[in-house]
């Protein structure tokens, strides 16, 4: 079967190098790293310790050259996709440039060495950092005080979500529900549950909004809250979100924003101004620090004044240009982690903002632009069920595909052969068979040219050659992979007695 | 903008192909009174020697050219250069979570080795491809245990990194886990006489943290046949990753939390480091977070995939095992590449060589009049000591001879105000723990 297309214009084959796993080129007497002298005398551990507190050598531990660690994960990176080698239309996640200048400043001596239980006075400089960072993110939402404890976007979460329950606790009731849309982020219900809340699922109405007579019906003396993902999970900007929170706010709930798209926003409109109550940002999409694979990210939470004494432990405090960490807060929700947050990717994220500047408004700006230009280029090619107008990120869905057996899945991984990314698929769950794109202010016309044409030509291989489209990528070192396998009889880590087998 | 790669007549040329006469058209659905009028009150924009400035600017305001004792859960160790070079390239830095397997099987694959790695140094079976750092990773091993055992009362060391159990303290109140503290004794480890047995009986777990925040090791295997004769599970926690080069792992333990900071990642003032979740292979489905498995491909080509997604988030919605979704691959990626250069000798050489510091300053430090260790029990790179003053008092002094002292007990527990946590790993020259040991004899020295 042919597996190449005239039309895969932006990727080519490659050789690749087969690896296996470190474990498999491990042999006993091998090093990568030696340690200086010791300079104090050498000390027993069996006699330091007590012989039942000393452990044997570890069986199966790799022993490896330094050129043999290079290899090893330099060949393992390039069986990876990154943005660094093209778009990543990734919708939902945000892939977008992360500057090499963040990675510099984050590794400077004095910064990268500092030990968050050091004096404040020797720690001016880190916390300088975060307080020239809370007033950026507190300008951009236009909210009145800010957290940058939590580690991620669930974690921002749950912190809002308990300051929520604490300030509701103060009032007598911390109520019982927080209604969701069904277009929300998994992260969102699994949230909820852990402040103690119950879920309660509200249908998107036939444009993917809210619906907002249904929303005055579940809206109650047992609602503590709303989450919003604002614009929403199919790119759309909740038209009538300032009569969203004044319903909520004249039965005495709140509206929480799950800011996880502000990327369409930013420098355009602030969520402080529109009714939001409590929100938290994703500095790993919007403010560019890199995804790495899977993290870390950082969750920050802006909330209006009215929730500020309940905010994480420990505050930063400013008095006469010092800066100071406050923990005597009686009426803190208490720690969500230790220390203050992840600090090596706050500064990244303030390196970001001070690139832009009040020029953020024209990410913004591209970021939606390419967004519609792809949508444009698209439509009358794939099945767009939601017609309002676009921000971010375009949804469509695999309808048109689906009468030639091909799903988005299929087209998704065919994409891949055309050298991009797969856009996410199945999500979100109010689109079947979604195809979710987000291409971001990060690509230029000609990417976005390649992409559409990208699609435009897998669109015509699934009328006239499905199985080629059901059966890629064709290019990439494994085909698909037995997934049902992997959960049935789980294989979670490499062990000596099962090595027999050969790298591959 | 240096980021933006499109000039205006291309925005033009895109706006005339949507159908837009001006960006504002794309913005139409934002009502006109929430548009912003004015431009947003930042800083900036700054070119890239600005913004270094900027940062380098702020390093000088913090502890340069200081030696530091500070331990307490964030270690300063040798790291090689490698690890940073190997994940500043942008096939690693700049990719997402793998769920697309077929084009991240670099990432999924160096996860399957750092879960292998965990599994080898806590003595467990499986390992998760990381929480976010030791404090979430303990709460989340407790919630787990919750979910083992049906039960909801938790018996917790008060020598437990402190922030740990607050942030345990923030989890727990709203799911009805009821939460008791258990104290120490003169040995610096947990006072088995205080359990009771009978409250024990009905309790998920006893949770412990070796080496604990006073430096003191547990005795783990007392401790689990304890816990487990009531039916409780051990959960142990691990703030110093770096023992277990020459500690005995916690094989006995039900579930393992580890901060992973120790093995290759810079202190970065708090975060991101790495935090691990190592079990029973019977207790896998109730883990929280990512797992990476082996499979196979149509043509039995090995591979790697996300795998029993069934607990996480995205599928299972408000009824999964934890709300976790990013974690901390690429410093979970630091760590695998930094335990592969230290390898099996390099990892018990640096673990042997912190304990041959730490004793001889432990031993210098004893010599001074009026300073003396305050528990018996076995420890590893720290040991707390008893001084004749306040901890705090001489730590101002310290400071004046650009030393950071050790970390004052009384911050977190009031009645030890005259005793300091001191840290000292391989990084630490004989000559500075000898300049540590002249400052505070100079110090009490003098009259106060």
């Amino acid at each position: 079967m042919s597996q190449e297309s005239s039309r895969i214009k932006k990727a080519g084959r490659h050789i690749s190098q087969n690896e296996g796993l470190i474990f498999e080129k491990s042999a006993p007497g091998k090093r990568g790293f030696e340690l200086p002298p010791l300079d104090v005398p050498p000390v027993d551990a069996t006699k330091a310790l007590g012989a039942a507190y000393v452990r044997d050598a570890i069986e199966g531990f790799p022993e490896v050259s330094e050129i043999e660690v290079i290899r090893h994960f330099t060949r393992l990176s390039t069986w990876n996709y990154a943005i660094d080698l093209g778009m990543y239309p990734l919708g939902s996640c945000t892939m977008k440039y992360n500057p090499r200048v963040n990675e510099f400043v984050a590794r400077l001596d004095g910064l990268a060495s500092e030990h968050p239980s050091q004096p404040a006075n020797v720690a001016q400089g880190c916390l300088r950092i975060l307080s020239d960072l809370q007033k950026c993110l507190l300008e951009i939402t236009g909210m009145d005080a800010i957290t940058l404890q939590p580690s991620a976007g669930a974690q921002g979460e749950l912190t809002g979500l308990l300051l929520i329950r604490a300030l509701l606790e103060s009032q007598g009731n911390p109520r019982k529900k927080v209604l969701i849309p069904d277009s929300a982020h998994g992260t969102n219900p699994a949230s909820v549950v852990i402040a103690g809340y119950e879920v309660q699922n509200i249908k998107s109405n036939a444009h993917g909004q809210i619906d907002t007579d249904h929303l005055r019906e579940f809206v109650d003396n047992d609602t503590a809250a709303l989450m919003v993902t604002n614009p929403s999970t199919i790119g759309v900007f909740e038209e009538r979100i300032a009569e969203i929170a004044e319903i909520l706010h004249s039965r005495g709930a709140f509206l929480y924003m799950d800011g996880a798209n502000m990327n369409a926003l930013a420098g355009i409109t602030r969520p402080g101004d529109f009714g939001v109550d409590v929100m938290h940002l994703n500095l790993h999409k919007t403010f560019s620090t890199p995804h790495g694979g899977g993290g870390p990210g950082a969750g920050p939470v802006m909330v209006k004044t009215i929730f500020e004494p309940y905010l994480p432990v420990p505050v930063l405090i400013e008095k006469d240009g010092r800066f100071a960490l406050d923990q005597n807060r009686p009426r803190s929700i208490g720690r969500v982690r230790a220390y203050c947050g992840n600090f090596g990717v706050l500064l990244r994220a303030l390196a970001y903002t001070l690139a832009y500047g009040p020029g953020i408004r024209q990410a913004t700006e591209d970021a939606v632009l390419n967004a519609n230009y792809i949508r444009k280029g698209l439509e009358g090619h794939f099945d767009l069920p939601y017609k309002l107008p676009s921000m971010h990120e375009a949804v469509f869905s695999d309808a048109r595909q689906k009468k030639h057996g091909v799903n988005t899945m299929d087209i998704a991984k065919r994409l891949i052969d055309y050298g991009f990314h797969p856009y996410t698929t199945a999500f979100p769950l109010i689109v079947p068979g979604a195809l979710m794109i987000e291409p971001t202010e990060s690509e230029s016309k000609e990417e976005c040219d390649l992409f559409i044409d990208a699609m435009r030509a897998i669109a015509e291989e699934a009328e006239k050659n499905p199985q080629l489209v059901k059966t890629a990528p064709h290019s990439t070192r494994v085909g698909r992979l037995d997934e049902v396998a992997a959960a049935r009889k789980p294989v979670l880590r490499w062990k000596p007695s099962t090595s027999g087998e050969a790298a591959d | 903008m240096r980021y933006l790669p499109k000039s205006d007549s291309e925005r033009k040329e895109m706006l005339r192909a949507i159908g837009a006469n001006s960006i504002e058209d794309l913005f139409s659905t934002i009502p006109e009174r929430f548009r912003l009028k004015h431009p947003l009150h930042l800083p900036g924009p700054l070119s890239e020697a600005e913004i270094i400035q900027y940062f380098q600017a702020r390093a000088e305001e913090n502890a340069r050219g200081y030696t530091s004792f500070l331990g307490a859960g964030v270690y300063q160790h040798l790291r090689s250069v490698v690890p940073d070079a190997i994940i500043q390239r942008g096939e690693f830095l700049t990719s997402y979570t793998p769920y697309q397997a077929e084009i991240s099987q670099g990432t999924l694959a160096a996860i399957f080795e750092f879960q292998t790695l965990m599994c080898q140094l806590t003595g467990q079976e499986v390992a998760n491809a990381s929480m976010y750092d030791g404090s979430t990773a303990l709460t989340e091993a407790v919630l787990m245990a919750e979910r083992l055992t049906d039960r909801r009362h938790v018996f917790i060391a008060r020598t437990v990194h402190p922030e740990y159990r607050q942030v345990l303290q923030t989890y727990a109140k709203h799911l009805g886990l009821e939460l008791s503290e258990v104290g120490f004794t003169a040995s610096g480890q947990l006072d088995v006489a205080a359990l009771d047995p009978r409250a024990l009986a009905g309790a998920a777990a006893l949770v412990v943290q070796s080496p604990n925040f006073l430096g003191v090791l547990e005795n783990l295997p007392a401790l689990a046949e304890i816990a487990h004769g009531s039916g409780a599970l051990l959960v142990t926690g691990i703030a110093e990753a770096v023992s277990l080069g020459t500690v005995r792992p916690p094989a006995e333990a039900d579930i393992v939390a580890m901060e992973g900071q120790s093995l290759g990642v810079a202190p970065s003032y708090g975060g991101p480091y790495v935090g691990v979740i190592a079990t029973r292979e019977k207790n896998v489905r109730q883990m929280p977070g990512r797992l990476a498995g082996q499979t196979t491909d149509a043509q039995g080509r090995r591979g790697f995939v996300l795998t029993l997604a069934t607990r996480e988030q995205h599928i299972r919605r408000e009824k999964a095992t934890s709300n976790i979704c990013t974690n901390e691959a690429l410093f979970a990626l630091a760590a695998t590449i930094h335990l592969c250069l230290l390898g099996k000798q390099g990892l018990r050489e640096v673990a042997e060589q912190n304990l041959a510091k730490a004793r001889f300053a432990q031993a210098e430090l004893e010599k001074i009049p009026g300073v003396k260790r305050a528990f018996s029990g076995p420890t590893f790179n720290e040991f707390t000591l008893e001084f004749p003053r306040s901890v705090k008092l001489i730590n101002a002094e310290l400071l004046r001879e650009k030393i950071i002292g050790p970390l004052p007990l009384g911050q977190s527990y009031p009645d030890q105000t005259k005793r300091g946590l001191v840290c000292v790993t391989e990084t630490m020259p004989r000559t500075e723990i000898e300049r540590l040991a002249a400052a505070i004899r100079r110090i009490l020295e003098k009259p106060v």
